[in-house]
């Protein structure tokens, strides 16, 4: 109906890829957004220096869901190397979507949960200006 | 109590339309509906913050462009004018509600009304082992004061319970204050997410009855009906000048005389003092004692104007139009299939509704709601404790004032069957 909802992000929200839990990660984070009370939990395991299996869990909008589900998608087989360098604007251009600050959050709340999660960093990414990592 | 009704016991609706003042013609005063933009603003969020009349804006501007000064300091003409606006302000907001000049203590907002309480008058009189009551369905700025003083202070909090309905179970009252241990009974008058009208007059005399105050959060109701807080027989009132026309930026704490004579200060600085050595200092009368530095002026000035605004309205035809726009909500709402009203019936609520959509995610809702211009509140609106009672992760809200209209509410109802057509299975 509109830009926002385009058709990847309402697909990717119907049908969620990688939702669940894994049964024993060898990660395990869970964030929130406390705008809204979102909850998101990511599970990994990994092998060999790659992101075997990746399983995100929680409630939230189609944006931040969407972009979980996106994330997950983008990130399971790949080196832990190449994924720390998955920036907000990588997100952003997954969504294809421009968001306003308020629902920024909703968008970015998987990578932060995946960042906190792998590398404890707990900011919100690019939070400081001309800060993308 | 009692004399003046409005305030503590709903009466029903009115089946018709109130016709005491036009909400069409109502809006022309509001400049912000009359800035062009894409698409007509629909403003269904007037509980998080209402919009302002042409008369607020300007005097405000007026104070600015005339008479700019700081107050209570300068002997020169324009000071002298702002302070006797600034404390004009003061009075007309007093006589709004039923209280003394000197007993309305200006401050940011209702919250820190709420922290200036917890502040200077619990941390000056309770002590570990001492009890408050609280409700569960509290806004955080009623709750996370308290959570702070009852960590420092090892204060019970206590919880009057709600029903599924959302209305407090009274019957729960006595309980909580049979031993004895409970210094104060803080609550919301009108909830900002159920919407529920609370038995203000029955619960602070109860209060009293187990030698505990009783203090009220306002924030919902002061800007929405007629509230008399000593007709209400509480002991402390929070409300804020921006839900009900005036500016941000300025809140107001009314508190019984003697118990605010007997509190310490708030804040430390200027203005709140009567004498300053270096050694120490003492406080200044009643209200300038809690008025530490410069207050907002501007904003105070605007708020007198927004009071004569409302007082030109009359508040119970203010109040007669919320209810007779959230009987009409909740009526249209039904036609809306998944959809579930948080709160009690159009009889016992105020000028708002909060539901949930199916499993739709409140944040979408409200976002394809935007595309049409309408303006609702998604999430947990300060009240998590609230939705986690209820079960629900957020909601959606839409809350009306003196110019909200019909149409905005058959819009609604249209968006949310178009949030269906995207978010449907």
């Amino acid at each position: 109906m509109d830009d926002l909802y385009r058709e990847n992000i309402l697909d990717h929200y119907r049908n969620p890829r990688h939702r669940g839990t894994l049964e024993r990660p060898d990660i395990t984070y869970e964030d929130a957004n406390p705008l809204c009370g979102d909850r998101l939990r990511m599970d990994l395991n990994v092998r060999d220096g790659r992101i075997a299996e990746v399983r995100f869990s929680g409630t939230g909008c189609s944006i931040s869901q969407a972009s979980a589900s996106m994330l997950c998608e983008a990130i399971e087989g790949k080196p832990l190397e190449e994924v720390k360098k998955i920036s907000r604007d990588d997100v952003l251009e997954m969504l294809g979507i421009e968001l306003g600050p308020v629902r920024l959050k909703c968008g970015l709340l998987a990578l932060k949960t995946l960042k906190a999660g792998v590398y404890g960093i707990k900011d919100w990414p690019g939070e400081v200006e001309g800060e993308d990592q | 109590m009692g004399a003046r009704p409005a305030a503590a016991a709903p009466g029903p609706a009115p089946a018709a339309p109130f016709a005491a003042f036009d909400p069409a013609a109502l809006r022309r005063r509001f400049p912000i509906f009359n800035t062009p933009r894409e698409k007509p603003l629909l403003y269904l969020d007037s509980a998080a913050t209402s919009q302002k009349p042409d008369v607020v804006l300007e005097a405000m501007n007026r104070y600015y462009a005339g008479y700019n000064a700081n107050i209570h300091r300068g002997v020169y003409q324009i000071a002298e004018q702002a302070t006797e606006a600034y404390e004009d302000a003061r009075r007309r907001v007093a006589r709004f509600v039923g209280a003394a000049p000197r007993e309305i203590i200006f401050t940011r907002n209702s919250t820190e009304a709420i922290n200036l309480v917890a502040h200077a008058w619990a941390r000056s009189t309770l002590k570990a082992g001492d009890a408050i009551v609280l409700t569960e369905m509290e806004h955080h700025a009623n709750l996370v004061p308290w959570h702070l003083l009852a960590a420092e202070r090892r204060i019970e909090l206590r919880f009057i319970p709600i029903t599924d309905s959302g209305e407090l179970m009274l019957e729960a009252l006595p309980g909580l204050l049979a031993d004895g241990r409970v210094r104060l009974v803080s609550f919301v008058h009108i909830s900002n997410v159920l919407g529920t009208i609370n038995p203000v007059a029955e619960i602070a005399r109860q209060a009293h009855a187990a030698g505990a105050l009783a203090m009220i959060d306002a924030s919902q109701s002061v800007p929405h009906c007629r509230v008399d807080v000593r007709a209400l027989g509480v002991d402390f009132a929070a409300f804020t000048s921006h839900k009900m026309l005036g500016p941000t930026g300025i809140g107001m704490l009314w508190g019984r005389r003697e118990l605010l004579e007997a509190m310490p200060p708030f804040l430390g600085g200027g203005e709140m003092i009567r004498e300053v050595k270096l050694s120490g200092s003492t406080w200044n009368d009643l209200p300038w004692k809690f008025e530490a530095g410069t207050m907002p002026i501007a904003e105070a000035v605007g708020l007198g104007a927004a009071v004569v605004f409302l007082e030109e309205l009359g508040m119970d035809a203010v109040f007669a139009h919320d209810r007779e726009l959230v009987g009409y909500a909740l009526e249209r709402l039904t036609e809306v299939p998944g959809l579930r009203v948080l709160g009690p019936p159009a009889a016992k609520r105020g000028g708002l509704v909060a539901f949930t959509l199916g499993d739709i995610h409140p944040h979408d809702v409200a976002t394809v709601l935007d595309r049409d211009g309408i303006a609702v509140r998604a999430g947990h609106h300060c009240a998590m404790p609230l939705h986690e009672r209820l079960g629900v992760p957020a909601s959606t809200r839409a809350s009306f004032h003196c110019y909200s209209e019909r149409r905005e509410i058959d819009a609604l109802i249209d968006g949310l069957h178009k949030v269906q057509k995207v978010f449907g299975a």
